[in-house]
């Protein structure tokens, strides 16, 4: 494949074939937490994509030019937390400011994406496949809007889940994690579509 | 290798700075609000606060006392105030403690709103009574083997103004359980016309950040901080007879209500029954059988749920509500005033409907 086409394979194949949360089951925990409104899981979603696209490349500088020339790669773990968790934090302070709507609906949840290990698991993966800058940048936003699609899907279903009748020892946690299943399938047949890890 | 080790602590320690340089930076800018007014009840008061704070902290800070319980936290619902203009929408944090009728008039929980626009607010006018105590520690007296007497001199003001039954909130300062000041409301013990002192009754709770500072760390002549009056829970004027119900600390309370009545001779049938589980947990009973001398017409009916054979006991026996059904047959006529636990104060109050107390003659202070 082309270099120049390559970041846009990765940016598609990472919503689709490669879901962060889908198929690598990360991000669970506000996965299933957050999904039962679909305002408040596109708010999350977005806030979600948002951090993705922008710590992925963030955190690819940082462990380009500060963590290789000194050969500190294994501190990634830890640096990669702290950039996260700053920016998260600045991000919620922003958020708060100048949105007072989005401030509101994801109100006590916007601290959980500083845990989100969805967040985390993207900059380790972006330095496991040896990413450039411009595709881990893709590679967070596709991420991040994979990790959207899933969670908007899945509170959409959740919307009429409510109305549905349920067996009562399905209900809540039990079902959801059946429907999380069923998605992960159906997104695997997108697999033969573009294959790039 | 201390090169290395030395490079790696550098690179780490660098990082940290840079961001925290940029958290200072953002704190400062789009985390500082400016001043912003708060004016309270059609501008009976007007405060200028720093913006991004909570209600509840701002308030605070201006002398104003809103009565909370849980300092804070959002856990304890009591906090409530109503923005007459301005504010936002609720966060999630607030809705579980407002109702919809609330909802309507925007009754808020200060401690999660958030001062950011200038906001008008309306608070009960007897909360402007509400004043902050610098208080000195008198005596502390071990009324049973769980529950101390703390007597409260108080310093700065030196009067307080209170109807027998209100309560205080005492601020425990930071230390070893707690990594901030707290605060915790007790009723006063004391009476009225003690005006100088406060008297609280403060039963050890495993684990509570107060009871555990108040039984294990405060000593006698420490200064201690104290805010109040607060509460509904006082004597109704009227010649209705009066039955009070209490458990354990719930005595406090009570005894400033009897205090008060025997102080201004208030000739009124009064029953006062005193739950507790064996002898030790009974204090001041010689008090309160000195009352029946002095308060007209009263009677102090103590009971014990699980007296011990060495106890002797004489007097009454079982649940609190039992021996209430055996000497109240007729409450048409009737108050009545609770003090105790949530379970004792539901259990009581049903018995008190079937002896025909009207419901809203019943007032009750659970804890």
């Amino acid at each position: 494949m082309s270099e120049l086409l390559f970041p846009v394979a990765v940016f598609f194949a990472s919503i689709f074939t490669s879901n962060i949360l889908l198929t690598n089951y990360l991000g669970m925990c506000s996965f299933l937490a957050v999904s039962k409104e679909l305002e408040t899981s596109a708010g999350l979603g977005i806030a979600v994509t948002f951090v993705l696209a922008l710590t992925t490349p963030l955190n690819w500088l940082v462990y380009r030019y500060l963590l290789v020339p000194f050969s500190l790669e294994y501190l990634r773990f830890i640096v990669f937390i702290i950039v996260i968790a700053a920016f998260v934090q600045l991000l919620e302070m922003a958020i708060e400011r100048y949105s007072e709507g989005l401030y509101y609906s994801l109100g006590i949840f916007l601290p959980l994406i500083t845990v989100n290990c969805a967040i985390l698991g993207a900059s380790l993966f972006m330095v496991i496949r040896n990413y450039t800058f411009v595709t881990s940048f893709f590679f967070g936003l596709g991420s991040g809007l994979g990790w959207l699609l899933a969670i908007v899907s899945m509170a959409g279903i959740r919307m009429r889940l409510k109305t549905a009748k349920i067996p009562y020892g399905l209900e809540g946690a039990g079902i959801s994690l059946v429907i999380a299943g069923f998605m992960a399938m159906a997104f695997m047949g997108f697999s033969g579509m573009i294959a790039v890890s | 290798m201390l090169t290395a080790l030395l490079v790696s602590v550098g690179i780490i320690s660098l990082i940290a700075v840079f961001l925290a340089l940029l958290m200072v930076i953002a704190d400062a800018t789009i985390g500082n609000y400016g001043k912003v007014k708060i004016s309270i009840n059609n501008g009976a008061k007007e405060l200028d606060v720093q913006g991004g704070q909570p209600l509840l902290k701002a308030l605070n800070q201006e002398g104003v006392f809103i009565p909370s319980a849980c300092g804070g936290r959002g856990s304890c619902g009591l906090c409530k105030v109503r923005v007459v203009q301005g504010g936002g929408a609720y966060l999630p944090t607030e809705l579980p403690w407002i109702s919809a009728d609330e909802q309507k008039l925007n009754v808020r929980l200060s401690c999660q709103f958030k001062v950011k626009t200038d906001i008008s607010i309306a608070v009960p006018e007897e909360l402007f009574s509400v004043r902050q105590f610098s208080t000195t520690v008198e005596s502390i007296k071990d009324l049973t083997h769980d529950i101390k007497e703390v007597r409260l001199k108080l310093d700065d003001p030196e009067i307080i103004e209170a109807k027998a039954g209100q309560f205080i909130q005492f601020q425990v300062p930071e230390y070893e359980n707690s990594d901030e000041p707290v605060y915790r409301a007790y009723s006063m013990a004391s009476s009225p016309s003690d005006n100088r002192h406060v008297e609280l009754e403060i039963r050890l709770v495993p684990n509570g950040i107060c009871t555990t500072y108040v039984h294990k760390f405060l000593k006698v002549g420490e200064t201690v901080t104290v805010n109040g009056p607060y509460g509904d829970f006082y004597l109704r004027d009227s010649d209705r007879d009066v039955i009070c119900i209490a458990g354990g600390s719930g005595m406090a309370p009570i005894k400033s209500i009897l205090m008060d009545m025997a102080e201004r001779n208030i000739q009124r049938k009064t029953m006062y029954f005193f739950g507790a589980r064996s002898k030790r947990d009974l204090f001041l009973t010689e008090e309160m059988h000195d009352l029946e001398t002095r308060l007209h017409d009263f009677t102090f009916i103590p009971a014990l749920s699980e007296p011990k054979s060495e106890d002797n006991w004489t007097g009454e026996t079982g649940m609190i509500t039992d021996v209430v059904r055996k000497h109240v047959t007729n409450g048409a006529n009737s108050e009545a005033y609770l003090c105790g636990s949530p379970g004792m104060i539901d259990a009581c109050v049903q018995v008190l409907k079937e002896l025909k107390v009207p419901e809203d003659r019943i007032f009750y202070d659970k804890f």
